[in-house]
């Protein structure tokens, strides 16, 4: 099986759903130039600039667009240059496209994607590295997908575009360049089911995204001290498979939830507290939470690494959950 | 130099016949290959006033019913507003569709949704358009052509465009009419909708009802110009201004624009100047208005304009006009009686109705 690049594998997804279903078409800024992270690169030249629809700067009627093409037929796919940019867009995306189907009934559906690299680590500053998935993950009617390896990204892409509702797609932007087995053949991953990527005996981390890798570091060297935790990366936020979750505490009675975003309200704030209140006693130490500081994210690299968690946090983290009174 | 289009109106004599026609040319100033003749036979101009004469009476209906205490909840009256949306829908056909607002009851019942679903709606019942989750600014039916209502101001005019952008990549001839107010008018979303549909050629009317009021402060308080037509030349656009209380004026202009959108000439930006008769919503007292002003609006009133018109050019008999007031008299208590029959809803299915399948 060939190894490539994740930024190729989610390409591979857009172009085989857009060989596949001709109502699929792709709308952002600067994509028939392959978009800021050159993920679109040479799309325009397969499917035409009708298709690879380069659109001004305009987040709102970006997604509003996709919101009114998708309600007549078609299929469209966003791409936003960087997540801190949806924040521009959530008018359309919240109040319309995450409720048009709730409140008009059948036969309304809004089937689009909105796919936009997130995350820190590469000096971007303030405004552009943010990770702001548990604001998606809060407002029901948008479905969430952080796939952290190019195998997930695809098959999970190709799921949201066959999906009949909004899917907000979050591609961490220091995974583009991560290589990884991808089947050059049609593949599906359904949402909502967990991968245990490493299972362990000791102490339940559940990584999303770029911190699925940060977490696997954590797991090499907590292991040479004996202490062997079990890697879930949720791959979907909303739907969340917490089965997968509640299943791997129930074994190892300790729980971490690593995350990018900020910890105030973050992801780990609520699978934290959905397994407190689903499989309390199950526990044997604190729940603990590894993610950015409550501060935006600098620029400077030591300012940076400072704000935005890595491995020795998740070790850090492990090690105090499974403190013994 | 704004681009306005210039009308010429022409109403032939009734003939003895029973052929009584009103034609009015319309010509376009910048697009002089756009000439066309619109014509209302009498059969038309009673659709015509028994549309508007609904949408009054509906509303009428509704604001005492929620004096009585019969609905909760709030709602925004288009009475006076009538001849904009008769007058855009009457310029559309089927695959047309048309995106609405707060404002959106008259929109709803001009495109042939039924008054009785939206009433069920307003007293939140199962048979209601949303089935209660909406309200009275939250209704859709893609069957008539209603991409829907709802309450953020500006909100479907991103949408309108998109759904322009669908119907044009299917290679369908269909139009988006995208209704909104002069409020909506300096929301972010009015310049995105409106550059993006003309840099794409879109098949969009964007329809202003400019009631000179966003909720209570005056437009010269809030809008560097006092024409929004005048900001279609920011977009290389036309852009329009009607009487939007004279039915004719306005559906000979949809006429154009839908003539001029279907041929590939992109975008137009109406304009209907008009007014509200009541507040913004059921609660407003209209303390920052005189009545004076209403009452020199009042004189002119859409509905009963185009009454006199029909009645003094002979279009249509006295008769005629009281046989329309009387169905919709009847459609409207109808429509309450259905309301109230209907049940309510249960939330038993409201956790799986989040996602489509």
């Amino acid at each position: 099986m060939p190894e490539i690049f994740y930024s190729h594998a989610v390409r591979d997804a857009l172009r085989e759903e857009m060989q596949r279903d001709e109502r699929v078409f792709i709308l952002g800024e600067d994509i028939v130039h392959g978009g800021a992270f050159g993920v679109t690169k040479d799309m325009a030249s397969e499917f035409g600039t009708e298709r690879i629809r380069n659109t001004p700067v305009a987040e709102e009627v970006i997604v509003g667009a996709a919101i009114g093409a998708a309600l007549l037929g078609s299929r469209p796919v966003v791409e936003i240059m960087f997540m801190d940019f949806c924040f521009l867009a959530f008018d359309q995306l919240f109040n319309h496209g995450a409720k048009y189907r709730f409140m008009y009934g059948d036969p309304v559906t809004v089937p689009m994607v909105l796919r936009t690299p997130a995350g820190a680590r590469r000096g971007y500053g303030p405004t552009h590295s943010q990770s702001l998935d548990s604001i998606f993950m809060s407002i029901p009617g948008v479905k969430v997908v952080v796939p952290s390896n190019g195998y997930d990204a695809k098959g999970l892409l190709k799921t949201a575009i066959r999906d009949n509702n909004p899917v907000v797609f979050i591609e961490n932007k220091t995974l583009y360049g991560r290589r990884c087995e991808v089947p050059s053949e049609d593949y599906t991953i359904p949402f909502g089911q967990a991968r245990i990527v490493r299972e362990g005996s000791d102490c339940t981390v559940v990584a999303t995204g770029q911190m699925v890798e940060d977490a696997m570091k954590a797991a090499q060297v907590l292991s040479n001290e004996g202490i062997e935790i079990e890697v879930i990366d949720p791959r979907t936020l909303n739907p969340l498979d917490m089965d997968t979750i509640c299943e791997s505490v129930s074994k190892t009675a300790h729980l971490v939830v690593a995350e990018e975003g900020h910890l105030t309200g973050g992801v780990g704030a609520e699978i934290g507290m959905r397994v407190v209140e689903e499989c309390f006693y199950d526990l044997d130490g604190p729940v603990r939470r590894v993610a950015a500081k409550d501060i935006p994210v600098p620029c400077s690299e030591p300012l940076e690494q400072y704000v935005i968690p890595g491995s020795a946090d998740i070790i850090r983290a492990v090690r105090e959950s499974m403190v013994e009174e | 130099m704004p681009a306005i289009c210039i009308y010429v109106k022409r109403a032939a004599k009734p003939s003895r016949t029973g052929q009584n026609l009103l034609s009015f040319m319309a010509t376009c100033s910048t697009c002089p290959q756009i000439k066309m003749t619109t014509t209302i036979d009498t059969t038309t101009a009673l659709k015509i006033y028994r549309d508007m004469v609904l949408i009054r009476e509906f509303e009428e209906a509704l604001d005492r019913l929620f004096a009585s205490g019969a609905i909760r909840g709030t709602a925004h009256f288009c009475i006076g507003q009538e001849a904009t949306a008769v007058g855009i829908s009457g310029a559309l056909k089927k695959g047309d569709y048309v995106i609405s607002y707060h404002r959106g009851h008259g929109h709803f019942l001009a495109q042939g949704g039924d008054p009785r679903r939206i009433m069920a709606e307003l007293y939140g019942k199962e048979t209601g358009y949303s089935g209660g989750r909406g309200g009275s600014q939250h209704v859709s039916s893609l069957d008539v052509g209603f991409l829907g209502s709802n309450g953020i101001t500006g909100g479907g005019m991103p949408i309108g465009t998109g759904a322009a952008l669908s119907l044009k990549m299917q290679g369908k001839d269909g139009v988006v009419v995208v209704f909104f107010g002069d409020g909506a008018a300096n929301q972010g979303a009015f310049h995105e909708s409106i550059n993006l549909a003309a840099v794409w050629k879109l098949p969009v009317l964007f329809v202003c009802e400019n009631n000179l009021y966003s909720m209570f402060t005056h437009i010269n308080e809030t809008t560097a110009v006092e024409d929004i037509s005048r900001r279609a030349a920011a977009y290389d656009i036309v852009g329009e201004q009607v009487n939007g209380n004279d039915v004719q004026e306005v559906l000979a202009c949809a006429e154009t624009a839908v003539l001029r959108a279907r041929a590939g000439g992109g975008p137009t930006l109406i304009e209907c100047k008009t007014y509200r008769h009541h507040g913004h919503s059921k609660s407003d007292k209209r303390a920052y208005r005189t009545r004076e002003e209403e009452a020199e609006w009042l004189d002119r009133d859409p509905i009963a304009s185009f009454r006199n018109f029909v009645l003094s050019e002979g279009i249509a008999t006295e008769e005629e006009l009281a046989d329309r007031e009387r169905e919709v008299g009847q459609r409207v208590e109808e429509s309450i009686k259905y309301a109230e029959e209907s049940p309510l809803p249960s939330p038993v299915d409201l956790e799986s109705s989040v996602f489509a399948d």
